[in-house]
């Protein structure tokens, strides 16, 4: 039953923040509609909404304001007597005809936005964006830049231990960085299962699907912050991959990209120096924060399925085989291989960081330069 | 031999008692009771589950469940509602009522009427016991796309299973209904005079044959994927994990029509006799169903809008998709029609009947939205369909079977329920329904995404609206329970045999509660 009913305290603190929450808080949107468009695309698609949904109205109110009346006038209670009749045939073709009509009308527009929404071609930049259970990598293919973006919302906030920000769940460590008002081609896949990429405001919505290269586009009227969420359930923490854009004006995007490249030089040469054992151990406790998902703010792990580190027989057993594990991954399960996701700096030091933390302490640690020699 | 053979005909209601009667029953009528008591179980199963799924999403941040089992239990909670409460439960009404509205003294292949009832408590017991594995039940979604559900543990491999055996049950019950239907009318039962339950469920009964081994394909293509070594969903290995969604759906969406046929047949019964007219435009009726049957076949793929298909397959099947609207639309204003200039009056089975027209109707024009596919591609994922197609699946197919239910219970038990609890059951039903589901519409709509255990705290309020509505739902539906139970044990009025003042029909020409065997001797229908 543990398994069932994670901490049995939660009850309580269920209830009593439940009681807490009933005066609807300071959160709140009360969103009723699409929101507020910032693409050409997400613009059409909400005034073709808009009037689908008033066609839909109408003739729902003019349905059921025939089924009411019939409901009230022809009572048997009114003494209403029934007329027998059980066909009509001019009217059965009216309102087959006529729904038809309506549909034809509905087909035109959203023909034309589809057309509209699939013309990829004259595109500015190009963004390939990866899904991974349970994070997305961004690679800007003109720029040479790569990097990943995971959810930075602490466990604590998530497990009702602290009180959650404004944009809980909706906020990354590393967002995708667009230029506003440029025409970006999209590029998207996946590492693993089928994921979906989604900001609701752009009103683009695909699939990243394992060997397949779907592609979308998006032009950003306005810079700003913009979130979204994983939409193709991908496993455990579905819920727990959001998607931040961070919009700017076409010139800082230009600067930003500079800036970016600079600073891949820059670390090129942290990989060959050599590391003291607090600098890995500072470094590594950041880059664990990508393990938590799996194996627990505690080391602990979520067994059977993802094991604790916590005194496992990886983390305690040789470092040659902690090593591989990490660079390579474990196939047919979810630990995948992380040799192209982090650099070898982050490699060595979240291996140090787990031989000698989280209940761990062997002792040992590995040199960002042995992590390089083995690649 | 012969001297048996002898008494078993001078006792013409021979049979066990207790346990080995159920077990051993072929009598159409026991048949549907345990299939009816079975699809009642499994709708407080699955009820439950959704109840704990919604007590998770009372407010952000994770509470009582993982979200593992948050996964597991959105996948049972589906399974479990559309193989083991709706289907089983239309299953049970069939059986009950067709041999008694077509004049027949049984259904067609009584033993295998008893296996296709009996192995379902099998496949369920195998379903929930995943629940119990090491590594959960399946948690991939009830569309257990790959590659997802290649990751799974021994759960997946007993769903997998569980499905096979309930794939075997629909057919061998469909199998049944349609010879039964084919070669069981009383004399003077021509086919456009079947009562339109008996059509609905007769076109049903071909879609199931031709949906349901679809399924078992896919999930076996799945589980040699998950054993043996083969790719077919796998793309390292020349495999496409899009070839799995173009198979589930190609049974999907056929099966969406399964599960709401049977619903749109109830409710042409139900409307005439209250509103004390035949039923406007039979044979537009008839051929709307077929015409919804055989689109069914032809939409699939916009379940699948957002996986990147060709801008042709789009159009295609957006376009295929939209012309669902009209036969549906032709079905809604027939029922509009049989109600007008009518002489009404509303009991439960009424009221529920007029619910769900006019509630399947909301369920009916979101889908329209959602067939157009820029549109889709906003809703897709999102609690919009959530909402979309329990709008459909409950408002359209569990009330009608309320409807069924209080329509039918006073024939079957002899025994008329209280029509004051029959009503509070109805309106409670209908207004925690709307309170539960109506602002998981406006959740979709702002961006909220389905099968999330946790959201942002933009999506409180709708949330917790909807979570309290769904507690209200639950609760409600153990009035049903205490007013079947109350008929079941003769604690009721006694019904006369015409129960309904408008009522037509065969099932009505015989007493209240109707003997074991009925129709022994073949009615002539005028």
């Amino acid at each position: 039953m543990s398994r069932v009913f994670f901490r049995l305290r939660n009850l309580l603190r269920f209830a009593v923040t439940a009681v807490a929450f009933l005066p609807f808080s300071a959160y709140s949107e009360w969103g009723l509609n699409l929101p507020p468009p910032s693409t050409s695309i997400a613009g059409r698609i909400l005034d073709l909404h808009n009037a689908i949904m008033l066609v839909c109205l109408v003739i729902f109110i003019v349905v059921f304001g025939v089924m009411f009346y019939s409901l009230y006038a022809h009572r048997k209670s009114r003494g209403h007597k029934a007329h027998q009749f059980s066909h009509n045939s001019k009217l059965e073709v009216v309102w087959t005809v006529i729904p038809f009509l309506i549909l034809v009308g509905m087909a035109i527009p959203s023909t034309a936005t589809l057309l509209f929404m699939e013309d990829t071609t004259d595109s500015d930049l190009t963004v390939k964006i990866t899904g991974y259970q349970w994070k997305w990598q961004y690679e800007y293919l003109e720029h040479d830049i790569s990097f990943f973006s995971n959810l930075s919302t602490p466990r604590a906030q998530i497990e009702n231990r602290e009180p959650k920000g404004e944009h809980y769940l909706l906020e990354v460590d590393k967002p995708v960085v667009l230029p506003a008002n440029r025409k970006i081609r999209f590029l998207l896949t996946s590492n693993d299962v089928i994921h979906a990429w989604w900001i609701p405001k752009f009103g683009v919505k695909k699939d990243a699907i394992p060997f397949y290269i779907n592609e979308f586009w998006a032009n950003i009227d306005e810079p700003g912050d913009y979130r979204g969420q994983c939409a193709e359930l991908c496993g455990k923490d579905h819920g727990f991959m959001p998607i931040v854009a961070n919009v700017m004006a076409a010139e800082d995007f230009d600067a930003w990209v500079v800036d970016q490249q600079a600073m891949k030089v820059a670390s090129a040469g942290e990989a060959d120096r050599t590391w003291t054992m607090d600098e890995l151990m500072v470094h590594g406790q950041e880059v664990y924060f990508q393990c938590i998902a799996c194996h627990g703010d505690q080391g602990q792990g979520v067994p059977p399925t993802f094991p604790p580190l916590t005194g496992g027989a990886v983390t305690t057993g040789p470092i040659e085989e902690h090593i591989n594990v990490v660079m390579n991954g474990r196939p047919n399960t979810t630990m995948v291989a992380f040799k192209d996701q982090l650099s070898d700096a982050d490699i060595a030091a979240v291996i140090t960081y787990e031989r000698n933390a989280l209940g761990n302490s062997m002792g040992d640690l590995v040199q960002p330069s042995e992590i390089k020699a083995l690649r | 031999m012969s001297v048996a053979h002898t008494e078993t005909h001078d006792h013409h209601d021979h049979r066990p008692s207790g346990v080995m009667r159920w077990l051993t029953t072929t009598n159409h009528k026991d048949i549907g009771t345990m299939y009816l008591i079975f699809s009642l179980m499994m709708f407080f199963v699955g009820g439950v589950m959704a109840l704990a799924i919604r007590a998770e999403l009372f407010q952000p941040g994770l509470q009582l469940v993982n979200p593992e089992l948050f996964n597991s239990l959105t996948t049972m909670h589906a399974l479990i509602m559309i193989f083991g409460a709706i289907m089983p439960g239309f299953v049970g009404f069939a059986n009950w009522q067709i041999p008694m509205m077509i004049g027949a003294p049984d259904m067609a292949l009584p033993r295998m009427n008893n296996w296709s009832f009996w192995i379902l408590p099998f496949a369920f017991t195998l379903l929930l016991g995943s629940l119990f594995t090491a590594g959960g039940g399946p948690a991939s979604g009830w569309t257990l796309y790959a590659p997802l559900s290649i990751q799974g543990g021994a759960g997946v491999d007993m769903t997998i299973l569980a499905i096979h055996m309930m794939g075997i049950s629909s057919v061998l019950g469909a199998i049944n209904i349609i010879v039964t239907i084919m070669n069981m009318r009383a004399p003077g039962m021509h086919m456009m005079k079947l009562p339109l339950f008996v059509w609905t469920w007769l076109i049903t009964a071909f879609l199931l044959i031709a949906a349901m081994p679809v399924l078992a394909g896919a999930v076996t293509m799945l589980l040699t994927d998950r054993h043996f070594g083969t790719a077919f969903f796998d793309p390292a290995g020349g495999g496409d994990p899009v070839l799995f969604q173009h198979i589930f759906w190609f049974f999907g969406h056929p099966e969406v029509y399964i599960l709401i046929l049977p619903a749109f047949g109830i409710v042409s019964q139900i409307i005439p006799t209250f509103s004390r007219k035949p039923l406007f435009g039979y044979d537009s009726m008839v051929f709307a169903t077929a015409g919804i049957a055989f689109l069914s076949f032809i939409v699939w793929a916009h379940h699948m809008f957002t996986v990147g298909m060709p801008l042709a397959g789009e159009l295609f099947f957006m376009y295929a998709t939209m012309l669902i609207a009209v036969p549906t639309g032709v079905k809604v204003f027939n029922w509009v029609a049989t109600m007008w200039r009518g002489s009404i009056s509303f009991e439960t089975p009424m009221l529920f009947a007029i619910a769900v027209v006019f509630l399947f109707t909301i369920g009916g024009l979101s889908g329209l939205m959602l067939a157009i596919v820029p549109a889709d591609f906003q809703y897709h994922d999102t609690y919009f369909v959530v909402a979309h197609f329990h709008y459909v699946l409950f408002s359209g197919s569990i009330m009608a079977m309320m409807a069924a239910t209080y329509y039918w219970l006073p024939k079957w038990t002899g025994r008329m329920y209280s029509e004051k609890l029959g009503k509070t059951h109805f309106w409670l039903t209908t207004i925690f329904f709307n309170i539960t589901f109506f602002p998981q519409h406006f959740l979709g709509l702002a961006g909220m995404p389905r099968r999330i255990p946790d959201y942002s705290v933009q999506f409180s309020e709708f949330n917790l609206i909807s979570s309290l509505g769904a507690f209200g739902l639950g609760l409600s539906q153990l009035i049903m329970v205490y007013v079947i139970i109350q008929c079941v044990r003769g604690r009721a009025e006694k019904a006369t045999d015409q129960v309904w003042e408008g009522a037509e029909g065969l099932e009505w020409t015989v007493a209240s509660p109707p003997p074991y065997h009925t129709f022994s001797t073949p009615p002539t229908v005028r």
